[in-house]
């Protein structure tokens, strides 16, 4: 009986301490998680700045000066307002459909982050499938305006879900259609491989130049899909006052603010890891741990350099959409989607086969 | 659900994310003030008196690009496995992808022959 009960006792203790490993493990992965909302987070806060700044420059005014140095606060000053303001439901309007809307928009763009890589390997999730995991969760967030538009019971708020997701099928297959000749060239889909497959021959290896027709119909085709300005017809204030965000007032509106932003953050990430050459330096000849005399045991320094060149590259491409913004008028809405499906899905399409037909040489 | 190793950061990530638009809904639900009325909550049309519901019928004219929509989506879902293995499938695949893509190229000239691509 005694040899049973510590028999007992020992396969308890043991599998305790199995439970407790799985939690350890699960305490670790949220780690980098927690990381990574915090990190987007805070490059929200700089892209709004950054926006306000930029517009400002070529508006010929100053922008954001008061909150803190520069006016860096500005953005964390705007969402403490919208935390503090009051949610208002319209009362004809459809509760549910109304919360779970925004909700919807942010958490598919926000789960779309797992599969960018920030530095060399640092990937949340590195999935074989990696980009068409991007191009199916986004096409998740017009599902979100939608609701949100027909939830308001409001017609301008109805019309602008319905613009918003018209436009946002008018342009993905363009899209997946360029990430396609993308893949082509590098053999799979994962990010990180897209990535190592341009590390070749420095900035002459950038997909940039391998694919330039693929990269201004992507160009476009993300511009529309963030809703950017030459395409804003959903929330187009002249004729929807504000399109499906009508309703919306407080924190709500704040979500739908954050997952416009979130947005244009990870189609310019995108840009970067499928055309820019990702976290390499990209100067041929030069070789990162040369120069600073980086061991092995250096590791972390590397990957500190590989973040900053990606959040880089990103940050500077990210004028081309800012500045996109005050200089082209916008687009009818026979004009935007002539452009779509009559322009760029042709272009795309004809793009795929010039890449098949060059890889096809080169068998 | 578990069952894929490199899939666990997703559906952790899953989770975090649905947690944070619900945080933000209790922390707004906490902090924010309340004052209700009856002009406050009715519909937003310009100032003036809403007219009537908007859940009506009306003709969408998406519809024939959300037809076409679906045509060409599955499409581009069907060429991804085969650009996935090309090099391994050689000319002969590519071939056959190409007539696909081509009957695909006359089904969106069909469709704008017709005029189901047009604002009207």
């Amino acid at each position: 009986m005694i040899i049973d009960t510590t028999e007992i006792e020992t396969i308890n203790s043991f599998s305790k301490l199995e439970s407790l490993k799985e939690v350890y493990g699960i305490i670790w992965m949220l780690v980098p998680i927690v990381t990574l909302v915090l990190g987007i987070t805070i490059g929200v806060l700089v892209i709004v700045w950054l926006e306000r700044e930029i517009s400002a420059g070529i508006q010929q005014r100053i922008g954001p000066e008061y909150a803190g140095p520069l006016g860096i606060l500005q953005a964390l000053a705007d969402g403490t307002k919208l935390l503090l303001k009051e949610n208002l439901i319209p009362s004809t309007g459809d509760t549910r459909l109304f919360s779970i809307g925004p909700s919807i928009a942010v958490i598919s763009i926000f789960l779309s982050y797992s599969v960018i890589p920030f530095g060399d390997h640092l990937v949340l999730a590195d999935l074989s499938i990696g980009v068409f995991f991007w191009i199916a969760i986004s096409s998740i967030a017009p599902v979100g305006l939608l609701m949100s538009g027909y939830g308001s019971n409001n017609k301008y708020s109805f019309l602008g879900g319905l613009r918003a997701a018209a436009q946002s099928i008018s342009y993905e297959i363009p899209l997946a259609l360029c990430v396609l000749s993308i893949s082509l060239l590098s053999n799979s889909l994962s990010t990180v491989d897209i990535v190592e497959a341009q590390s070749k021959y420095g900035f002459w290896g950038w997909n940039l130049w391998r694919q330039p027709i693929g990269f201004i119909v992507f160009l476009i085709s993300s511009l529309a899909e963030c809703e950017r300005l030459p395409f804003d017809l959903p929330e187009a204030e002249e004729e929807l006052v504000a399109g499906y965000q009508t309703e919306y007032s407080g924190i709500k509106f704040g979500l739908f603010y954050i997952a416009s932003y979130l947005n244009l953050l990870v189609s310019s990430l995108f840009v970067t890891v499928l055309y820019l050459g990702g976290w390499n330096l990209s100067i041929p000849y030069i070789f990162v741990p040369d120069i600073f005399g980086i061991n092995k045991g250096g590791k972390v320094f590397g990957t500190l350099i590989g973040i900053f060149i990606t959040l880089a590259k990103t940050y500077l491409f990210l004028f081309i959409p800012i500045a996109t913004r005050w200089t082209l008028p916008r687009l009818r809405m026979d004009q935007l989607l002539n452009l779509g499906w009559k322009f760029l899905l042709p272009i795309s399409l004809g793009n795929l086969l010039l890449t098949t037909s060059s890889q096809l040489l080169s068998l | 659900m578990f069952l894929l190793y490199e899939y666990d950061f997703f559906w952790a990530f899953l989770i975090i994310s649905i947690l944070v638009p619900i945080l933000a809904f209790f922390i707004s639900g906490v902090l924010a003030p309340i004052s209700k009325g009856p002009e406050k909550l009715s519909t937003y049309e310009s100032g003036i008196e809403p007219m009537g519901d908007a859940w009506l019928q009306f003709r969408i004219r998406y519809y024939m690009f959300a037809l076409v929509f679906v045509v060409f989506d599955v499409e581009t879902v069907f060429l991804y496995p085969w650009a996935m293995s090309f090099d391994v499938l050689g000319v002969s695949v590519f071939i056959e992808a190409f007539i696909f893509v081509l009957i695909l190229i006359i089904g969106l000239v069909y469709a704008w022959r017709k005029g189901a691509l047009e604002w009207s």
